[in-house]
């Protein structure tokens, strides 16, 4: 049923109705509505998870990881600081191969401190083996739950997963979502098979050291099951498309791209911004298209390839900066079109919660088609 | 697409009267979207929130510059904000305000001054003006039901909290009403 509601409370109801048995997060702007929404629940006996409240977000995963060993399905949710201080469990959990959840309120990360929107955060951590789907609105942000379980806990992915979303720009922000019920989230999704659990009565133990002879094969499994990870998004993408309406089975997806001269590349929330711009540009005649990417990782290298084959040139948009090189998204679309004669630039923009208008959109397709680009777009020269 | 701009202070429910806007019109059958400027949020500090209204689904995410209607919680910001910048030709600028106006709106922009500071202080007892204006936004705009707005405040409210922000809404309502 379509509701009117903040993202933040579609998103913990999304959460809810997927039958988390272990929670554990820590506060932290812009994430806080979720997870106090989530302790609710539980505490009004609407949900029946065991919430574990604990001193920082280092431990609240860490909660998580043993939890996840121990054969419950679980969740956590965080942001920018919260995820850094994560940044040592993240690898764990995933290295462990623990199908924990774990929503991204995507926020800048400090010094100096920021409590607004860019990507930085969850990109920092793209390296550690985790899932990584972003979305473009409140719809998303909720659905891409259910569909990160699903795929995480497929016993030929076991990794853990990461739902990000614009922190504030999403999170606080009220629009239609379609709430699906206890009864439609049970048939797509069923309960947690952990594949290995801890069990007293037949000890195993997850996460010992390896030794250089043995090393090297933990990371190449955790790289294969990422790119298999991209048929089980195709195929429970596709299940929830059939139940629910919304195809999720693409990793990303090309708006008015088909005859696009110029394709811009982007992530997240300001993929709605880039669509009103287009939609303006084409009745000025100009022929450009977005292709949006849902999920980083596994990174659709191929399918953007495919995808941008036609084109004239390429913007690629980040609202994350790779210090001393690029934004990471245009750094990986570049090495996806490597051989391939098409242009690729591109433009850092957004950071901090730096608002980015459709004017900014048409501005860079302007630079884009003077050949202009590999910059930080619309700083503020009088403080440089 | 029609847009509104809330200018108020921390602590006066600009971010709330946004929301409650948002789902009245909602429930009035439209696409709607209502976000705040996110700052660090303290008492007295200016602030603002937005709502858009569309007949189809909402995509752009950026604040508004160009609103169709704008609403000021609170006079003493005109001197501090320029909350009037970008107000679009016809618009409607709604300020809470019992003084005559010692300053201009945009020509082309409608002005509709109303006291919501004494209506809230006599129908809930404290200066909190949003459910007054939302009820004055009701009658000038006809963006939203007031049926719709009473609703989404008791869904919102406990009972008796929500009939007097009812009542309030509803006397700003017959006022703007009455003087149309």
């Amino acid at each position: 049923m379509m509701e009117i509601t903040e993202g933040s409370h579609a998103i913990a109801e999304a959460v809810r109705l997927c039958r988390p048995q272990v929670i554990s997060a820590y506060p932290i702007t812009p994430q806080t509505h979720i997870v106090e929404a989530l302790a609710d629940f539980v505490a009004n006996c609407q949900l029946d998870a065991e919430y574990i409240t604990v001193e920082n977000e280092l431990s609240a995963l860490s909660a998580c990881i043993g939890a996840s060993a121990a054969g419950s399905r679980t969740y956590s949710a965080t942001t920018s600081q919260g995820l850094a201080l994560m940044f040592e469990v993240c690898f764990n959990a995933a290295g462990m191969r623990l199908p924990i959840i774990m929503s991204i309120a995507n926020r800048a990360l400090g010094a100096p401190l920021s409590i607004w929107n860019d990507q930085q955060d969850s990109i920092s951590l793209r390296d550690s083996g985790w899932l990584q789907f972003y979305a473009e609105d409140n719809q998303e942000a909720t659905d891409l739950h259910l569909l990160a379980y699903k795929v995480a806990e497929d016993h030929s992915i076991q990794l853990p997963a990461f739902v990000c979303f614009d922190g504030f720009i999403l999170s606080h922000t009220y629009e239609p979502v379609d709430m699906l019920t206890q009864e439609d989230v049970d048939k797509y999704l069923p309960k947690f098979n952990p594949y290995e659990r801890l069990d007293a009565a037949d000890p195993i133990s997850f996460g010992m050291y390896a030794t250089p002879e043995y090393y090297p094969e933990f990371r190449y499994e955790m790289d294969q099951a990422q790119k298999r990870a991209k048929d089980v998004i195709a195929k429970a993408g596709k299940e929830f498309g059939t139940m629910f309406g919304r195809d999720y089975s693409a990793l990303i997806e090309g708006y008015r791209l088909e005859d696009a001269d110029t394709a811009i590349v982007a992530m997240g929330s300001i993929c709605g911004t880039i669509k009103d711009a287009i939609d303006e540009m084409r009745v000025e005649g100009k022929k450009v298209g977005l292709l949006k990417i849902r999920v980083f990782r596994p990174f659709p290298s191929e399918e953007i390839a495919k995808m941008l084959s036609h084109v004239k040139r390429v913007a690629v948009l980040d609202k994350n900066i790779s210090l001393g090189a690029k934004g990471a998204t245009v750094i990986e679309v570049r090495d996806a079109l490597y051989g391939s004669s098409i242009p690729v630039k591109g433009y850092v923009l957004g950071l901090g919660g730096r608002d980015v208008r459709k004017k900014d959109i048409k501005e860079i397709v302007a630079l884009s088609e003077k050949g202009q680009g590999d910059i930080f777009y619309g700083l503020r020269k009088e403080l440089i | 697409m029609r847009e509104l701009r809330i200018h108020g202070r921390g602590g006066q429910g600009s971010v709330t009267a946004a929301e409650l806007i948002a789902v009245a019109a909602f429930e009035g059958g439209v696409f709607a979207q209502a976000f705040p400027a996110f700052g660090v949020e303290r008492r007295g500090a200016p602030v603002q929130a937005f709502v858009r209204f569309d007949d189809k689904k909402i995509r752009k995410r950026s604040q508004v510059y160009e609103p169709d209607y704008i609403i000021v919680q609170d006079s003493t910001l005109i001197k501090d904000v320029n909350v009037f910048m970008g107000v679009k030709q016809g618009g409607i600028v709604i300020v809470n305000t019992e003084k005559k106006p010692d300053y201009k709106v945009p020509n082309g922009v409608k002005l509709i001054t109303i006291d919501a500071t004494s209506i809230a202080l006599k129908a809930i007892g404290l200066p909190i003006t949003n459910t007054s204006l939302m009820g004055a936004f009701a009658a000038a705009t006809g963006e939203i039901q007031f049926s719709a707005l009473e609703k989404a405040l008791n869904h919102r409210f406990p009972k008796e909290l929500a009939a007097k922000n009812i009542d309030a809404a509803r006397v700003a309502f017959d006022i703007v009403k009455g003087a149309a």
